[in-house]
C-alpha cells in the first residue's frame, strides 16, 4: 500500500483542455508558487457537491461555501485544532485540504477563545437561531428583488426630472455586484451554525464511542435525528396534492406521460381542477425551490423551472393512494423507536454520572440539530435557486446585446470576467460604438465548451497528496466522510473480490439488481426492488425511496443525504464506498448491509 | 425447611437452602423465562443426612488436616471424603420425598422416564455469592427414581472433589458451614447450544450480546472442547454485526447407551452455522431479558430443544471480568467545549462498523 497519493503536479491536462487554469480564479490552482505547500498537503476531491467538472461561474459559489466554512473555523470560533479548508480546481475539479492547528502549545492558546466564543452561541442557542431563519429569507426575499434588463436607448425622462445623475448602466453594474455579494452573505450565513452543530454532535458521537465502543454509527443518528425536517416538506407537499388529486376525483387527468404544462393546462377551467391548482400554485412558493441535484450547479435541475419532475412523483403517489397505499410517515413510530433506542442505551451506562453527561450531551446535539438538518433547504436549495435564476435573466441581456447565443454561456464566466463583460457592454452603450464582445465571445464561448467537454472525460482520483495522520476538522468528518479509514481504503484500492465497504449509514440488509445511476435524469431508471448505486443521492431524489431496496454511494458520510434520507425511508445504506459505481454494474445482484457497512457483489 | 423445593415456587428466603446454581434457576422461573422445570433437594437435606449418619465431624477432620499446596495431600482427602459419603447411603425419608417429586415432574412433563439433569448447587454460609463454577459435578440425561436418587448422593461427594476443596480452601471459606443442594431438571435433547455474554468480551461494550454456539448439548461449549460459532448481536439496534462460524469438529450426543457422550460431527454439518438468524436472535432476546431481570450483565447457558425449536434458559450467572474491573468515575468528560476540543483532537468516529 502506498502511503502517498499522486501529487497535483502529475496530473495531466486532458487533451483539448489546454488553457482551463485561465476560466478560474489565479488564487484557486495548483501553481508552482506554492509548490512547496501544495505538494505536502492532503487533497480529497469533492464528490459531495461537485461531482462533475465545474463551469467557471458556478465556482463562485463553491468558492463561497468553503471561504465562509474556513472563515467561521479560522476567525469567528477558533476551532481549535482546525483552520479552514483550502481548495482548489484541478481539471475543473474541486480538491479539497482540511489545514489542522499542529503546534500543541497553539491548540492549547486556542481553547479558551473556542470555549468563549463557542459557548456564547451554545449557551443562547435557541435565541440566535430563532433570528436565523429570518435573517436568511430577508436575504432571499432581497435576492428575489434583483432583476437585469437590457441597457435602454435613452435614459428616461424621470432621470433628468429628478436630476437623479446617474444612468442604468451602473444600475446593471452595481445589481450585479449586489447578487454576488449577497451569494456571499448568504454563505456566511450557511456556516453561522453548522460548524458547531457538526462539534456538539460529534462530541456526543464521541461520547456514545467511548461508553458502547461497538455502537453503530446509525444509531446514534437515529437518537439525534428530527422528526419534522424542512428538507423533507418539498416531498410532504406532493403528497398531499396527491392525495387531493385522488379525493377531486382528478387524479386520472394527471395520470399518464403528458408534459406538465399540458397536464396543468388541462387543469384550468373546472372547480376541481382550479382547486387543485391553486394548491399546486401554493406548494410551489418556496417548496418547489427544490433543486434534484446538488445544487452547486447551475445545470442542476430546480422542481420550479422543471415542474415534470415534481410530476413525475405526484403521479407515482397517486397511483400509490389509488392501490389504498398509505403516504403517510410513520411519524408516531418514528418518534418511539427513537425513544427506545434512547432509553435503552441510557440504562445501560454504568454510573450516574455518565448517564448525566450522556443525557446532556445528546440534548445540546438534539438543540443544534434541527439547524444542521434544515439550513440546506433555505440556502442550497431555496437561495441557490433564485441565484441561478437570476443570473439566467443576466444572460439573457448579453444574448440580447448578441455578446453570445446560449443564456447559459454567462456561466462560462468566471464572476470577475462577468463585470468586465458588462464594462464592455458599458462602454459600447455609453460611446454609441461597437462593444468588443459580440465579436470576441461568440468564438471564445466555443473555445470555452469545449475545454469544458474535455474536462468533462477526465477521470478524477479520489485524491492526490499527503494524508494527515488524522483528520480534525469537522466537516471533513461529518460531511464529506473522510476518514482515517476512508484514506487507508483509497490507498489500498477495492477489495479483491470486488466488494466493497464505507459507512454504515442506515440499517438493514438487503440484496437485489442493481441500477447505477451517475445524475439525477437517471433515476426514471429505477425499478421497484432495486438497489440504486449512484456517486451520491440529492434530497429531491427522496420519492425514488419508496421503491428502492437499498442505497450505495461513492461519497458522503453518516450526514450526507442518502443517509439521512434512508434512514427515514428505513432502508438499508451504504456510503462512502469509493468505487461504488466503478465496481458494480446494473443488473448485477448485489447485498447491502447497512449494519455493517458493507456491499457484495453476489453474481 | 421443606426437603423438596420446586424451582416454581421459589421465593428469595430459600436462596441458601439452595446454593446459587437453584437459586438462580428458581429466580429465572419466577420470572417467566423458559427454563426447563424441575426442583431442589435442599441443602438441609444433605446437612442432615451427614450428621445422622456421624459424617460431619469426621468430614472436618479430614480437612483440616489437608495441607493445601499439597496436591497428593488434597487428592488423598478427597477420595476419603467421596467415599465416606457414598457409602452413607440415603434416608428413606428423603429416598422418598425425591422419588415422589421426580414422579411428579415425569407427570407434569409427559414423560414416565424423563430425562434429567442432576446439578450440584454448592452453598456456602459465609459466601453467599460464591460461583463454585465448574468446582463440582452434573450429570446429564439421568432416568428413573433409582437413578435420580443415586445421582443426589453422587452431587453430595462431589461437594469434595478435589478442586472444590481445593477452590475453598484457597479462598479460605470454612470447610463445614459449605452445604450441597441439589437440583434436578426436565432434559431436552438440544439441536444447539451454547453460552451467552450480555456484553461484548472483547471490549466490554454492554450494547452488545455475544453467542458462542456449537451442535449438540452445550458441555462442548462450556468445556472448550469445541470451537464453537461466535455472534455479536446489537441489543438495542438488533442487528447481528459479526458472525464467525468455525468448524465445529466435536458435539455431545445422546448415544444408543442412553449416554451423553462427546462424537464427531460429520464433515459436511461442521462449518454450517448452528444458527438460524432467528434463532440468533431468540438467544439473545433470552440473554436480555435474564440481564433486565438482574440488572447486571449476565453469562447465560441456553439451549434450542431438538424437539419443539424452543430456545431454554439453562442458567444464568452475574458475569465477572469486566463486571469487576474497576470503574473509573466517569467514561466520558461532561464539560461540553473541553469535551469537543478532545472529541476533534482524538476522532473516535467515523469507523465502519465491522465488528468490535
Amino acid at each position: 500500500m502506498a502511503d502517498r497519493f499522486p501529487s497535483p503536479f502529475e496530473m495531466p491536462t486532458p487533451p483539448g483542455a489546454e488553457g482551463w487554469q485561465d476560466l478560474y480564479a489565479y488564487s484557486s490552482v495548483f501553481s508552482e508558487d506554492r509548490r512547496e505547500y501544495e505538494d505536502s498537503a492532503f487533497w480529497f476531491m469533492d464528490g459531495v457537491h461537485s461531482p462533475e467538472v465545474i463551469p467557471p461561474w458556478d465556482a463562485t459559489i463553491v468558492e463561497y461555501a468553503l471561504i465562509a466554512l474556513s472563515q467561521y473555523n479560522t476567525r469567528h470560533y477558533v476551532i481549535p485544532p482546525a483552520r479552514g479548508v483550502d481548495m482548489r480546481f484541478l481539471n475543473g475539479y474541486m480538491y479539497l485540504s482540511p489545514v489542522g492547528v499542529t503546534d500543541p502549545k497553539e491548540i492549547e492558546a486556542r481553547i479558551p477563545e473556542f470555549a468563549e466564543r463557542a459557548g456564547y452561541y451554545f449557551a443562547n442557542w435557541d435565541r440566535l437561531y430563532a433570528a436565523w431563519v429570518p435573517k436568511v429569507r430577508a436575504l432571499i426575499d432581497e435576492l428575489e428583488t434583483i432583476s437585469f434588463s437590457p441597457l435602454p436607448e435613452r435614459e428616461d425622462m424621470a432621470v433628468i426630472t429628478e436630476g437623479r445623475g446617474t444612468g442604468s448602466a451602473l444600475d446593471l453594474l452595481s445589481t450585479y455586484h449586489r447578487l454576488v455579494d449577497l451569494t456571499l452573505k448568504l454563505w456566511q450565513h450557511h456556516f453561522e451554525f453548522l460548524n458547531l452543530g457538526y462539534a456538539a454532535y460529534l462530541d456526543f458521537f464521541g461520547c456514545c464511542k467511548q461508553l458502547f465502543p461497538s455502537i453503530p454509527d446509525q444509531a446514534i443518528a437515529k437518537m439525534v435525528a428530527g422528526i419534522q425536517v424542512d428538507l423533507f416538506k418539498p416531498d410532504e407537499e406532493i403528497k398531499k396534492l396527491a392525495r387531493l388529486a385522488v379525493e377531486l376525483g382528478i387524479a386520472d387527468r394527471i395520470a399518464g406521460d403528458a408534459p406538465a404544462a399540458e397536464v396543468l393546462d388541462g387543469l384550468r377551467g373546472d372547480p376541481q381542477g382550479d382547486k387543485w391548482l391553486a394548491a399546486w400554485e401554493e406548494a410551489k412558493q418556496p417548496w418547489f425551490n427544490f433543486s434534484a441535484g446538488t445544487t452547486f450547479y447551475h445545470t442542476d435541475k430546480v422542481w420550479l423551472e422543471y415542474p415534470d419532475i415534481p410530476l413525475g412523483f405526484l403521479r407515482a403517489y397517486i397511483a400509490k393512494v389509488q392501490r389504498g397505499e398509505s403516504l403517510e410517515r410513520p411519524v408516531e413510530a418514528v418518534i418511539a423507536e427513537r425513544d427506545r433506542i434512547v432509553d435503552e442505551y441510557t440504562e445501560l451506562i454504568d454510573g450516574d454520572e455518565d448517564r448525566a453527561t450522556f443525557q446532556a450531551k445528546l440534548g445540546l446535539a438534539r438543540t443544534v440539530f434541527p439547524y444542521v438538518e434544515n439550513h440546506n433547504f433555505y440556502v442550497e436549495h431555496w437561495a441557490h435557486s433564485v441565484v441561478w435564476r437570476k443570473m439566467r435573466d443576466l444572460g439573457r441581456v448579453l444574448v440580447a446585446a448578441e455578446f453570445f447565443a446560449d443564456t447559459d454561456d454567462v456561466f462560462l464566466l468566471s464572476r470577475h470576467e462577468v463585470s468586465e463583460v458588462l464594462f464592455d457592454l458599458y462602454h459600447g452603450w455609453a460611446v454609441g460604438a461597437p462593444s468588443r464582445g459580440p465579436k470576441y465571445w461568440p468564438g471564445e464561448m466555443a473555445r470555452r465548451n469545449g475545454i469544458m467537454n474535455a474536462l468533462r472525460k477526465w477521470s478524477p482520483p479520489p485524491a492526490l497528496g499527503v494524508p494527515p495522520e488524522v483528520i480534525t476538522e469537522p466537516f471533513t468528518v461529518m460531511l464529506w466522510g473522510i476518514t482515517s479509514d476512508s484514506v487507508r481504503r483509497w490507498l489500498g484500492g477495492a477489495q479483491a473480490d470486488g466488494g466493497l465497504s464505507g459507512f454504515a449509514a442506515s440499517p438493514g440488509v438487503a440484496e437485489g439488481p442493481a441500477r447505477v445511476v451517475m445524475s439525477a435524469d437517471g433515476i426514471g431508471e429505477l425499478r421497484e426492488g432495486e438497489v440504486l448505486v449512484a456517486p451520491l443521492t440529492a434530497p429531491s431524489w427522496a420519492p425514488v425511496f419508496g421503491k428502492i431496496a437499498a442505497t450505495v454511494t461513492d461519497v458522503g458520510g453518516i450526514m450526507s443525504h442518502a443517509a439521512i434520507v434512508c434512514r427515514e425511508y428505513g432502508l438499508p445504506a451504504v456510503t462512502g464506498t469509493a468505487f461504488g459505481t466503478k465496481n458494480i454494474k446494473t443488473g448485477q445482484r448485489i447485498r447491502v448491509d447497512g449494519n455493517a457497512g458493507t456491499v457484495t457483489i453476489i453474481d | 425447611m421443606a426437603q423438596i423445593l420446586w424451582f416454581e415456587n421459589y421465593q428469595p428466603a430459600d436462596a441458601p437452602e439452595l446454593g446459587g446454581k437453584n437459586a438462580s434457576l428458581g429466580t429465572l422461573t419466577g420470572a417467566g423465562l423458559p427454563v426447563p422445570p424441575g426442583f431442589a433437594v435442599s441443602a438441609d437435606c444433605y446437612r442432615k443426612a451427614l450428621a445422622d449418619g456421624g459424617l460431619t465431624g469426621q468430614l472436618d477432620a479430614l480437612i483440616a488436616a489437608v495441607d493445601p499446596r499439597d496436591t497428593a495431600s488434597v487428592a488423598a482427602a478427597g477420595e476419603r471424603a467421596r467415599a465416606l459419603i457414598g457409602s452413607l447411603g440415603m434416608p428413606a425419608d428423603l429416598d422418598a420425598a425425591i422419588r415422589a417429586a421426580y414422579a411428579q415432574l415425569c407427570d407434569h412433563c409427559g414423560d414416565g422416564d424423563l430425562p434429567v439433569a442432576v446439578r450440584s448447587s454448592a452453598t456456602c454460609e459465609d459466601q453467599p455469592d460464591a460461583s463454585f463454577a465448574g468446582e463440582h459435578d452434573t450429570y446429564l440425561w439421568v432416568r428413573g427414581g433409582d437413578s435420580v436418587v443415586a445421582h443426589v448422593l453422587s452431587c453430595w461427594a462431589s461437594l469434595f472433589t478435589d478442586r472444590g476443596i481445593a477452590y475453598r480452601l484457597e479462598r479460605g471459606y470454612r470447610q463445614h458451614v459449605a452445604a450441597m443442594s441439589v437440583g434436578v431438571q426436565q432434559m431436552v435433547r438440544p439441536r444447539a447450544a451454547g453460552v451467552a455474554f450480555t456484553l461484548n468480551p472483547l471490549n466490554g461494550d454492554r450494547s452488545q450480546i455475544a453467542i458462542d454456539a456449537s451442535w449438540g448439548f452445550g458441555e462442548a461449549v462450556v468445556s472448550g472442547e469445541v470451537t464453537p460459532d461466535n455472534f455479536l448481536v446489537d441489543k438495542v439496534m438488533g442487528a447481528i454485526t459479526r458472525r464467525t462460524i468455525s468448524a465445529k469438529t466435536l458435539e455431545y450426543r445422546l448415544t444408543a447407551a442412553d449416554a451423553v457422550t462427546a462424537v464427531p460431527v460429520e464433515a459436511e454439518r461442521q462449518s454450517v452455522p448452528c444458527l438460524s438468524d432467528d434463532e440468533i436472535h431468540a438467544v439473545a432476546k433470552l440473554a436480555r431479558r435474564a440481564e433486565k431481570h438482574y440488572k447486571c450483565p449476565q453469562d447465560v447457558e441456553w439451549a434450542i430443544d431438538g424437539a419443539q425449536g424452543d430456545v431454554l434458559l439453562l442458567q444464568s450467572r452475574p458475569e465477572t471480568v469486566w463486571s469487576r474491573r474497576p470503574r473509573q468515575a466517569a467514561t466520558c468528560n461532561a464539560d461540553p467545549i473541553s469535551s469537543m476540543v478532545q472529541t476533534l483532537l482524538h476522532p473516535s468516529h467515523g469507523t465502519p462498523e465491522g465488528g468490535c
